[in-house]
């Protein structure tokens, strides 16, 4: 990747954002009718549908009831029309089974599962499109959709991405910066109590830098939170104002 | 020819964008609203509710919501959830699957509801004990798929509800319109059942499923609990009222209005001067709306 300069000598990265900064979020809650909740989000150009259905009877085979808690179940998919390349993507592929697994591990931790035992909760993401931090952009989705649905957690789950380019730090990778050989941290907590549900990294980063890119990457999910709180909020007081008006 | 069909059958579809927005101007930000993770109190002389949980002797929220406190619980209800059934509310339910001894029914709860075959009235309201005759005949008197409206007989420890039919009011439902709105919008009130004076009976069940049928003549009678079932074609009259009423209902839970008998009445007949189709566009549903709100303001119901 030469000639590519990840980080300028001003201190901008290839799209104009300085090292802490985030990608702009976009969010919306309660798109769709029929589901428990749902939600969708745009973090810079990756975008995110999160669909949630529960706590309902375990449907299919019985036996996946857990006597003491929710089975939550997740399922992560890419559209075809998400990346640069059109490709079909069947669900199964590795890629996503993964993906999925991460999912339902992250909810698990932060959903309080012991309050509905032998039923179920489904998670269902969607990438329409991908800019890089799919994993951050679905756990965040899925936070808000999970929100929505009524469903108690311990606390929001934000997710966020960190890199470490020419000895600085940087925050909420991109596609590009994602795929230009550097190292990778995903990150996903509950910001309240700074508690690390989730922790992935990619290729090789120096253990002296650790701490510095886990401390901005631990930071970027607070910043998360405070703008995906604020979209709940708006959406809370804007769907009571009227229930509590019109109780006659 | 080509243009008769397009007058007759005009389809009124209208682009996402030029789609009125839904939102109003929000007064300012309610008081006690809390999202995952806040902390409501550190003083530990409170009850934990539903919606929080206690850690490091400090009150959390878990649901986004708005804080409610009576004496010394706190709870915190989420503004949209799955029904949480209560011994005596009135709820319609469609049965997925005929088991042993009784009947599981699907009821927007967080569990299948159960309806044991003790708790329903046989047909010819017979009272015996229950034979394996009737074991057998189980699946004749509710079959997967029939729609029932009951009665919650007691709660299971893990929330799951067990349903009684043993009044001839329950049973199963005939020919009309389901239709499903949020289960926090249904006010629990001492009739769920009524029959509206524009001709259609309306069953309001508190898990935010309603029953709007035509209403039958008392002669012929409900009393059978439903199970000789009146399949005659309903009037295109009787279908239009019910259709209007359905439409009516769903304008107002658009518009997060609580739902009971008379507020649903007055937004009938405001929108009596409108099609039944035309009550689902946004700008009349709103125009309909303000009228019920300010007939329900003048009246004081």
């Amino acid at each position: 990747m030469a000639g590519l300069e990840l980080l300028s000598d001003q201190g901008f990265r290839i799209d104009g954002r300085r090292p802490h900064e985030l990608r702009k979020i976009q969010c919306r809650l309660g798109i769709f009718k029929q589901a428990d909740g749902s939600a969708y989000i745009e973090q810079g150009n990756t975008k995110v549908l999160a669909a949630v259905y529960g706590p309902h009877e375990i449907r299919g085979s019985r036996g996946k009831a857990l006597h003491d808690k929710v089975l939550v179940n997740c399922q992560y998919s890419m559209a075809t029309f998400s990346t640069g390349e059109r490709k079909r993507r069947p669900r199964g592929d590795r890629k996503s089974q993964e993906m999925t697994m991460h999912l339902k591990q992250t909810f698990d931790a932060a959903i309080q599962t012991a309050l509905y035992p032998r039923s179920q909760i489904d998670i269902f993401v969607e990438v329409l499109q991908s800019d890089g931090g799919n994993y951050c952009a679905s756990v965040n989705a899925a936070t808000l959709a999970v929100i929505d649905a009524g469903i108690p957690m311990k606390d929001y789950v934000c997710a966020c991405s960190a890199s470490f380019v020419s000895d600085t730090p940087i925050v909420d990778i991109s596609y590009l910066e994602e795929s230009s050989g550097g190292p990778e941290l995903i990150v996903a907590t509950l910001p309240k109590s700074e508690q690390i549900v989730f922790l992935e990294q990619n290729s090789r980063l120096h253990e002296d830098n650790l701490s510095k890119v886990l401390d901005l990457a631990v930071k970027g999910t607070k910043d998360v939170h405070h703008v995906l709180d604020q979209a709940v909020r708006e959406h809370v007081s804007q769907v009571s104002a009227f229930e509590n008006t019109d109780q006659s | 020819m080509r243009g008769e069909i397009e007058s007759n059958m005009a389809v009124d579809i209208r682009l996402a964008g030029t789609r009125e927005t839904t939102k109003r101007a929000v007064p300012d930000e309610i008081a006690n609203l809390v999202t995952p993770g806040d902390v409501i109190t550190s003083d530990t002389g409170f009850m934990r509710g539903h919606g929080t949980y206690m850690e490091d002797d400090k009150l959390h929220t878990s649901v986004a919501g708005v804080v409610e406190r009576v004496n010394k619980l706190i709870c915190v209800k989420p503004v949209k959830t799955r029904y949480n059934g209560e011994v005596g509310d009135v709820v319609i339910g469609r049965i997925i699957e005929v088991g042993q001894r009784r009947w599981k029914v699907e009821t927007h709860s967080k569990l299948d509801s159960i309806l044991m075959l003790s708790s329903v009235n046989l047909p010819g309201g017979e009272l015996r004990r229950r034979s394996e005759e009737d074991e057998k005949m189980m699946r004749h008197y509710l079959k997967e798929g029939d729609l029932i409206s009951a009665e919650v007989q007691s709660v299971f420890s893990d929330g799951a509800l067990s349903l009684h039919t043993r009044s001839l009011k329950y049973g199963k439902l005939g020919q009309g319109t389901l239709l499903q709105v949020s289960p926090s919008l249904v006010k629990r009130r001492k009739t769920h059942f009524h029959h509206l004076p524009c001709g259609a009976s309306m069953i309001l069940g508190n898990n935010g499923y309603i029953w709007l049928c035509p209403t039958v003549s008392e002669e012929t009678g409900t009393e059978t609990g439903g199970y000789d079932q009146d399949l005659q074609p309903v009037t295109k009259g009787d279908r239009q009222t019910v259709a209007r009423l359905r439409n009516c209902i769903l304008a107002q839970a658009a518009h997060g209005m609580m739902l009971f008998d008379t507020g649903i009445l007055y937004t009938y007949e405001a929108s009596l001067k409108y099609p039944v189709k035309d009550i689902m566009k946004p700008e009349v549903m709103t125009e309909i709306i303000e009228i019920t709100n300010h007939r329900q303001e003048v009246e004081g119901s």
